[in-house]
C-alpha cells in the first residue's frame, strides 16, 4: 500500500484505539474529568504524528477531489524511487489552485498537481512553481507545453469538453443530432442544450471559451445570443446538468429532460462502465466539433520540503507507467503521445482530432472580463 | 393513564435573574441568599475563568485566528488596511442584488418554515399516536445530512419527473420554491424541537383556565399560550433564519445560477476567483449580520428560561380526540411523509437500483471493492470508518469545549459572558470557505502547523458542534438548583466534588444527548471539511460528493448508497437520542 | 342548578367515575371530599367540559351540556395551582373572563349581567373584586411575586370576575399552610353566602369540608360514597371507610346481640333497634370515657396528642389489654400520664353501627 505510514487507516485507527482504551479504563464516569484528559492527550499524542510530513521518503502531492491512481501504479514509483506518495486533497481544481497561491513559499506538499490551462497564469503570476523539465517531456506535444522556456509547469493530461448527446433520443425522433456550434443554435434543436455556469463551473468555463475561440472575441456574444433565444439551459454546475438534466447520462434516465450537454469527450466510455454486458456503443456520443481543450499541469512547489522526491514524482507523473494508467482513473487523455489509450476509450470514446485551444495568458488576460460579460448576457 | 389534572406535578424553571428580580417569595427563587463574601466571590470568578480558558482558547485559535488572517489578508495591502473597499464593494450593484436575495430568501424561508413546522410542534407536543418517537427523530435526520446528499434526492422529488411532476405537472426545480421548500426540509426539525420542547412542556391547565374563563379554543391558545411560545419559536425562527441565510449547498444544487446568497458569493469570490478583499467584505458583513441575530437570539433564550409553569412532557400528550385534532394529525404526518420523509426515500430506493433495471444490492457491494476506476485509493466503504473516527474525536472536542463552556455559562454572570455564549454560536453561521482557507494560512507554522493534519478535520467539526453542545446543556445546568450545591458545599464538598454530585447525574442524560448530537452533526459535516487540503481519509458526506462528481450509473448509484448509509447512521443516533432524551434537554 | 346522572369516566381500563349522581341546587355550597384518586378532580373537570364522560349526563340550570363547550358554559373553575397566567399581572388575569365576551351570545350559557364591558368598567369591576379577596391595590403586580395566599386570592378574584352562574374550586387552600387555610376557609364561606354563589368544591381535607359545605359528598373510587350535611356525615358515617377518612380510629368488628355488641374490647352498648349479626362499630373518642384502672377496660396510655386551637382537649392513645389500639378525647386538665394505667367504659350515644362490615376498610 502506497504511503504506508501516512496511509489510508494507520494514523486515525491507532489514535481511536487509544482513546477507546482510556475510554474502557473509565467505564463508569463516561462523562467525568477523564474524558476530558483523553481529549487532551488524543490531540497531543496523535496530533504531530499526522503532520509529520517532511520525512525524506515520503514525497506529498498536493491535488484536487478528482485526482485518482491506482495503487499498482503508485506502488510500483515507491519500487522504483523509494519514497511513498503521500496525497492531500483541497476542494476542487479551483478551490485546489487557491490554496496552493495563499501557502506559496510554505506549501503543504512538494508536487502539485491539476491546474489546468485556464487557471495556470493564477499560479505562474503568483510564483508557485519552480523550473524543471521532468524526463519524457520531449515525448508530449509541443502544443501542450506551456511556458515552455522555463518549464515551471509539466502537462500530465488533457480533456476535452464537448457537448455530449443522448443517442436514444435523436434515434426515436429520427433526427440527427447538432454536429457544429452552429446547429445548437437552430430551431430544430430547441431547448435541448443544458450547459454549467461558466463563473463557477470548470466545463461551463471551457464552453465559453470554446465559442469565444470559434466565433472571435466580438462574435461570442451573438452566438450566445442565438443560443439564449433558443433556450439553452444554465445549471449550476456539472453534476446538476449531467446526472439531472441530461437524459442519456444513467442517473437522468427517464427524468432528464436534455438530450444536449456540455460534458467531457470522456463521458460516454464512463456510461459503459458497470454494465454487465458491453453495449454495441456508448449510450451517448460527443460532438467534435465544440470540443475545447483542457490541459491539466504539475509543478514542483517553491519551498518543498523535498525537492529531489518532488521531482522523481514529476518524472514519474510523466512516465508510461502512470500515462497508461491516468484514462481510467481521471477519464483524461494522457499528455504524452506514445501511450496507447486503453480499449474502452477507443472503443466507445471519442478521440478528437483537432479540438479548440487557447493560450492560458489570453484565458488569463480576458476570463473575467468574458464571465463577467456572459453572466450579464446569458443569466441576467 | 391517570386522570391527568392529578397526574401533573408543576415545576417552575427559574434560571435567570429575571425571575428572582421580582423579589417574591417564589418557588425556587434564590433570593433570600446571603450575600457572598469577598473571597468567594473571587473565587467563584476564578472558577470561571479557568473554566472559560479551554473553550475561549479553542475559538480564538480554530476560529477567531484564522478567520481574523484571512480577512486581514484580504483587506491588508501595502501594511495597511484598506477599508475603502468596503464601500467599493458594498456599492456593487451585483453584490447588492446577492444581499437582498439573501434577506428576503432567508425570510420567506423562515415564515414557511414556520407555518409548516409549528403544526407539526403541536402535534409532538400535545399528541399521543404510534410511533411517535420514531417520527420525531426521523424528522430530524434532514437536519444533520449533509446538503450535497439530499439536493439530488429532493430535486428528484420537486424536479422533472419528481413526484409532484407526476402528481400535477407542477416543477419547481427552476424556482425558487424550491430553494424555500428544500429549506423547510432542512429546518423543519429545529422549529419541533425547539417550540415543540418548550410546548410539550407548558401546562395544558393554562389554557383550560383560560377556556373556564369564557375563552374559546383559540382565543384561551392565543392568550396564554402563544405568549408563553413566542421567545421559543422567536428564537427557533432565528436559528431558521441563521441557517437560511447562510445557505450554501442548497442554493447550489437547487439554485441554479441565478441565484446567489451571500455565502454562495464569498465562495465563489474565494474559492474560484481568489478575491481575497471581496471576499473579506463580505464576510464582515455576514459577520455582522449573523453577529446581530445571534445577540436577539441570545435575549430570545433568556426569556424562554423565564418561570413558565412547566410540567413533565410525558403528562401533556393525549390521543387525539374529534375530528378536527384528528385531521390535524394527519395533516401534520401526510406534511412530514411529502416532505421530509420522501426525499430521503427516494435517496433509498436509488440506492437498491440494480444498473440494468430492477433492484439489488449492486451498489452496495460497488463500495467495497477498489474497482477499476477507482476514485480512491482504498475501497469506498472504509469512508465509513474514517467518518465514525472523526465523528468521534470531534464529538470529544465539542463535548470537552461545550461542557467546560457552558460550565461557565451557567454560573450567573454579567454581560461579557453572555456575549460570549452568542461568540461560541458564530462559527455556525460562517462560511466554510472562509474557516478553511483561513486554517490554511493561519495554521502554517511549527508548532501549529496543522494544515494537513487529520486534527484539522474533527476540529472544523467541532466548531459545529460545540454550539449545539452548549444548548443542550446550558438549560439543564443552569435549571440545577443553586441550594443543592450550597448544600454539598456545607457538608465539606469541594467544589470539583459538588460538581461531580450535583451537577453531574442531573446532567448526564444532557451530556449524552449532546454528545449525540454533536456526533450527527459531525458525521453530517461537509462544507468545512471539504475545504481542507487533508491526507485521503475522506469523509462519508466528501465521498458521496467525489462520486457525484463523476458520470456513470456506478458511480451515481454508489453516491446513493453511501448518502443511504449516512441516513442511517444518522437515524440510528438520533433514535438512541429519543430514548435518553430528557424533558428538559436544552433546545434541540 | 346542576344535575349530574350516571355519569361515568374511564382512562382506559380504571374506571375515574363510574355513574355518579350528583346534584348541586342554587346558592348551596357542596363539597366533594375523598382522597386522592378518588376521582373529584375529574368530576370537576366533566362538569367544566374539559374532560368527555364515557357516559351519563350533564346538565346545568335545567339544560343538557353534551354539546356546550366549555367557554359557553358560563362557570368558574379555581385550579388547585391555580394556573395564574404568568404573562400578565393581577389586573391581567382578573379582567380576563371579563375580556373574553364570549358570554354575551345569549342562551342558556349566558352569564346574567355580563356583556362586554368597556374598558373603563372592567378596571372598575377589577379593583372591586381586589377589594372583595382583600387585596386592594394590587392591579399591576406580577404574578411571580406573590405568596401561595396572595396566588390564592387572585385566583379566586379571577374565577369570580364573570359573574359564573357555578363556581368550581378544586382543593382551593391546598398548597396553604394550616392557620391561613382556616382563616380563609372562614371568609370564603362568608363570601359565597353574601354573594350567593353556586359551590362545588373539591377537597380532601374534612375540615375544610365541614367548614366550607352546605352539604358533603364524600367519594370513593370513583363513586358516591355518602351524602349529607357536614353534622349527618360526621354523625352517622356511612361506611367505615367514610369513618376512617373523617378520621376516626376506634373501629372494630363486632357482632350485635339485643341492645350490646361483642367487640374485642369487650361488651358496647349500642343504640336501640340496631339489628343483629356482623357489623362494625365506631366509637368516637367523645363515648371513650377514662376512668380508674379498676373499672372497665384496663389501658395502658401510650401517646397524648395536643389538638391546638382553643379546645384544650387533649386526645390520648390507648392499648387495652385486649383488642386494638383505642383514642379517647379528654380535657387537658383531667389527662392521665405516659403510660399510666387506666380503665377504659364506652358511652352508648357515641358509638355508631356501621352497616357494610364485609367491606374492607
Amino acid at each position: 500500500m502506497p504511503g504506508r505510514k501516512f496511509g489510508e487507516t494507520l494514523v486515525l485507527p491507532a489514535c481511536t484505539r487509544f482513546h477507546v482504551h482510556e475510554g474502557s479504563a473509565m467505564k463508569h464516569r463516561v462523562t467525568s474529568v477523564l474524558a476530558v484528559t483523553a481529549v487532551v492527550s488524543l490531540l497531543a499524542g496523535c496530533g504531530s504524528s499526522g503532520t509529520d510530513g517532511t520525512d525524506t521518503d515520503t514525497v506529498t502531492l498536493v491535488t484536487h477531489d478528482s485526482f485518482a491512481a491506482s495503487k499498482k501504479v503508485l506502488n510500483e514509483f515507491t519500487e522504483r524511487t523509494g519514497y511513498e506518495v503521500r496525497v492531500l486533497r483541497g476542494g476542487d481544481a479551483g478551490s485546489a489552485v487557491n490554496q496552493a497561491v495563499l501557502n506559496k513559499d510554505n506549501p503543504q506538499g512538494d508536487v502539485f498537481f491539476g491546474v489546468d490551462n485556464t487557471l495556470l497564469s493564477r499560479a505562474l503570476d503568483g510564483d508557485l512553481f519552480v523550473p524543471y523539465a521532468a524526463k519524457g517531456l520531449s515525448n508530449v506535444p509541443k502544443q501542450l507545453r506551456a511556458d515552455a522556456e522555463r518549464n515551471r509547469v509539466t502537462p500530465v493530461d488533457t480533456g476535452e469538453i464537448c457537448v455530449n448527446y443522448d443517442r436514444d433520443y435523436f434515434a426515436e425522433r429520427k433526427l440527427e443530432p447538432p454536429r457544429t456550434f452552429e446547429d445548437l443554435a437552430k430551431p430544430r434543436y430547441r431547448d435541448l442544450l443544458v450547459t454549467e455556469n461558466a463563473a463557477t463551473s470548470s466545463p461551463g468555463l471551457g464552453f465559453l471559451l470554446g465559442t469565444v475561440r470559434e466565433y472571435g472575441a466580438d462574435g461570442w456574444r451573438d452566438y450566445w445570443k442565438k443560443l439564449k433565444a433558443n433556450g439553452v439551459e444554465v445549471v449550476d454546475g456539472w453534476e446538476q446538468a449531467y446526472n439531472d438534466r441530461f437524459s442519456g447520462s444513467a442517473a437522468g434516465k427517464g427524468k432528464g429532460d436534455r438530450p444536449l450537454v456540455v460534458s467531457y469527450a470522456s463521458s460516454p466510455p464512463v456510461e459503459v462502465l458497470g454494465k454487465k454486458e458491453r453495449p454495441e456503443q456508448a449510450p451517448t456520443g460527443v460532438i467534435e466539433d465544440t470540443c475545447f481543450r483542457q490541459t491539466e499541469y504539475a509543478g514542483l512547489l517553491s519551498g518543498a520540503a523535498n525537492e529531489k522526491g518532488g521531482k522523481a514524482l514529476l518524472d514519474f507523473l510523466l512516465s508510461k507507467t502512470f500515462q497508461e494508467d491516468l484514462p481510467l482513473q481521471m477519464f483524461v487523455s494522457p499528455a504524452r503521445s506514445d501511450v496507447d489509450l486503453p480499449e474502452l476509450f477507443t472503443r466507445y470514446g471519442a478521440t478528437v482530432e483537432d479540438p479548440l485551444t487557447m493560450a492560458p495568458e489570453r484565458i488569463a488576460e480576458n476570463r473575467e472580463r468574458w464571465v463577467d460579460e456572459w453572466t450579464s448576457l446569458v443569466l441576467r | 393513564m391517570s386522570g391527568p389534572a392529578n397526574g401533573l406535578r408543576s415545576r417552575t424553571v427559574s434560571a435567570e435573574p429575571a425571575v428572582h428580580d421580582t423579589g417574591g417569595p417564589a418557588p425556587g427563587a434564590n433570593a433570600s441568599r446571603p450575600p457572598a463574601t469577598r473571597s468567594v466571590r473571587r473565587r467563584a470568578a476564578g472558577v470561571r475563568l479557568a473554566l472559560m480558558a479551554v473553550p475561549v482558547g479553542f475559538f480564538a485559535l480554530f476560529f477567531a485566528y484564522p478567520v481574523v488572517t484571512i480577512v486581514g489578508r484580504g483587506l491588508r495591502a501595502d501594511g495597511r488596511w484598506q477599508l475603502d473597499r468596503v464601500g467599493t464593494v458594498l456599492g456593487d450593484p451585483g453584490v447588492q442584488q446577492v444581499l437582498w436575495f439573501t434577506v428576503w430568501q432567508a425570510l420567506a424561508s423562515t415564515a414557511l418554515t414556520l407555518s409548516v413546522a409549528l403544526p407539526g410542534a403541536y402535534v409532538f407536543a400535545r399528541f399521543r399516536f404510534p410511533a411517535k418517537r420514531l417520527l420525531h427523530a426521523l424528522v430530524t435526520v434532514p437536519f444533520v445530512l449533509p446538503t450535497v446528499v439530499v439536493g439530488s434526492a429532493f430535486l428528484a422529488l420537486l424536479g422533472r419527473g419528481g413526484a409532484l411532476d407526476e402528481l400535477w405537472g407542477v416543477r419547481l426545480d427552476t424556482s425558487v420554491w424550491a430553494i424555500l421548500l428544500a429549506h423547510v426540509f432542512f429546518n423543519y426539525a429545529v422549529v419541533v424541537r425547539t417550540v415543540g420542547g418548550l410546548w410539550a412542556q407548558l401546562d395544558p391547565r393554562q389554557e383550560e383556565a383560560a377556556r373556564v374563563l369564557g375563552a374559546s379554543r383559540f382565543a384561551a391558545w392565543r392568550a396564554v399560550t402563544l405568549p408563553a411560545l413566542v421567545p421559543a419559536a422567536g428564537a427557533a425562527a432565528l436559528m431558521v433564519f441563521l441557517f437560511t441565510f447562510t445557505s450554501f449547498g442548497v442554493i447550489q444544487v437547487l439554485g441554479g445560477p441565478r441565484y446567489a446568497t451571500l455565502e454562495v458569493e464569498i465562495y465563489r469570490q474565494t474559492a474560484s476567483l481568489l478575491d481575497l478583499p471581496t471576499a473579506a467584505v463580505l464576510t464582515l458583513t455576514q459577520f455582522a449580520a449573523v453577529a446581530t441575530l445571534l445577540l436577539g437570539y441570545g435575549r430570545l433564550v433568556r426569556r424562554r428560561e423565564a418561570a413558565l409553569p412547566l410540567v413533565a412532557a410525558a403528562h401533556t400528550a393525549r390521543r387525539p380526540s374529534g375530528a378536527g385534532q384528528w385531521a390535524l394529525l394527519w395533516a401534520v404526518l401526510v406534511t412530514i411523509a411529502v416532505l421530509l420523509l420522501l426525499p430521503l426515500g427516494v435517496l433509498a430506493e436509488r440506492s437498491l437500483r440494480g444498473p440494468d433495471g430492477g433492484h439489488g444490492l449492486v451498489f452496495y457491494r460497488a463500495l467495497f471493492e477498489l474497482g477499476d476506476s477507482a476514485a480512491f485509493l482504498v475501497p469506498p466503504v472504509e469512508a465509513i470508518g474514517n467518518s465514525l473516527a472523526y465523528a468521534l474525536a470531534a464529538t470529544l472536542v465539542s463535548l470537552l469545549v461545550g461542557g467546560l463552556a457552558a460550565a461557565a455559562l451557567s454560573r450567573r454572570a454579567g454581560r461579557i459572558v453572555r456575549g460570549f455564549d452568542a461568540l461560541l454560536m458564530l462559527p455556525l453561521g460562517t462560511s466554510a470557505v472562509t474557516v478553511g482557507f483561513g486554517f490554511l494560512i493561519a495554521l502554517d507554522e511549527p508548532p501549529l502547523d496543522l494544515r494537513s493534519s487529520w486534527i484539522l478535520v474533527p476540529l472544523a467539526q467541532a466548531l459545529v458542534g460545540v454550539p449545539f453542545v452548549i444548548r443542550t446543556m446550558l438549560p439543564v445546568l443552569r435549571a440545577v438548583d443553586d441550594r443543592l450545591r450550597e448544600a454539598a458545599a456545607v457538608l465539606g464538598a469541594s467544589p470539583f466534588q459538588v460538581w461531580r454530585a450535583v451537577d453531574l447525574p442531573l446532567v448526564r442524560r444532557a451530556v449524552l444527548v449532546a454528545a449525540g448530537f454533536a456526533f450527527a452533526v459531525s458525521l453530517g459535516e461537509f462544507g468545512a471539511t471539504v475545504f481542507i487540503a487533508r491526507a485521503d481519509h475522506p469523509t462519508l458526506p466528501v465521498t458521496v460528493a467525489r462520486f457525484l462528481g463523476r458520470a456513470g450509473e456506478l458511480n451515481y448509484g454508489q453516491a446513493m448508497a453511501l448518502s443511504t448509509i449516512l441516513l442511517l447512521l444518522c437515524g440510528a443516533v438520533l433514535i438512541v437520542l429519543e430514548r435518553v432524551r430528557t424533558n428538559n434537554a436544552g433546545e434541540f | 342548578m346542576l344535575r349530574l346522572s350516571g355519569v361515568t369516566v374511564r382512562f382506559g381500563d380504571r374506571t375515574a367515575l363510574d355513574a355518579v349522581d350528583l346534584t348541586v341546587e342554587d346558592h348551596e355550597t357542596v363539597c366533594l371530599l375523598g382522597p386522592s384518586g378518588s376521582g373529584k378532580s375529574t368530576l370537576l373537570r366533566v362538569v367544566a367540559g374539559l374532560q368527555p364522560a364515557d357516559a351519563g349526563r350533564v346538565s346545568l340550570s335545567g339544560r343538557d351540556q353534551a354539546d356546550v363547550p366549555t367557554h359557553r358554559r358560563g362557570l368558574g373553575l379555581m385550579f388547585q395551582d391555580h394556573q395564574l397566567f404568568p404573562q400578565q399581572d393581577v389586573a391581567g388575569n382578573i379582567a380576563f373572563g371579563l375580556r373574553t365576551g364570549v358570554r354575551s351570545g345569549g342562551g342558556a350559557g349566558a352569564r346574567p349581567g355580563a356583556g362586554r364591558l368597556s374598558k373603563a368598567e372592567r378596571a372598575e369591576r377589577v379593583s372591586e373584586l381586589l377589594e372583595l379577596v382583600g387585596l386592594p391595590g394590587a392591579q399591576e403586580r406580577a404574578v411571580g411575586s406573590l405568596s401561595g395566599g396572595e396566588q390564592q386570592r387572585v385566583a379566586l378574584a379571577r374565577a369570580l370576575a364573570p359573574t359564573p352562574r357555578l363556581l368550581m374550586l378544586d382543593e382551593p387552600l391546598g398548597q396553604l399552610d394550616r392557620g391561613l387555610r382556616e382563616r380563609l376557609t372562614v371568609e370564603l364561606r362568608q363570601l359565597f353566602r353574601r354573594l350567593g354563589t353556586t359551590v362545588l368544591a373539591v377537597t380532601h381535607d374534612q375540615g375544610e369540608a365541614f367548614a366550607l359545605a352546605d352539604r358533603v359528598v364524600v367519594m370513593r373510587a370513583g363513586r358516591v360514597a355518602q351524602t349529607g350535611t357536614p353534622r349527618e356525615v360526621w354523625q352517622r358515617p356511612a361506611s367505615s371507610f367514610v369513618a376512617r377518612f373523617l378520621g376516626f380510629e376506634n373501629i372494630v368488628p363486632a357482632t350485635v346481640r339485643e341492645r350490646g355488641a361483642d367487640t374485642p374490647w369487650g361488651r358496647v352498648q349500642v343504640p336501640k333497634g340496631t339489628p343483629s349479626g356482623r357489623c362494625e362499630l365506631l366509637v368516637r373518642p367523645a363515648g371513650v370515657r377514662l376512668t380508674p384502672p379498676e373499672e372497665g377496660l384496663k389501658c395502658t396510655v401510650t401517646g397524648i396528642t395536643f389538638r391546638g386551637g382553643a379546645s384544650a382537649m387533649v386526645s390520648v392513645l390507648l392499648q387495652p389489654v385486649a383488642g386494638p389500639p383505642l383514642t379517647a378525647e379528654s380535657p387537658l386538665s383531667r389527662a392521665p400520664d405516659l403510660d399510666e394505667t387506666v380503665g377504659v367504659t364506652f358511652t352508648g350515644h357515641e358509638v355508631v353501627v356501621l352497616p357494610n362490615a364485609a367491606e374492607p376498610a
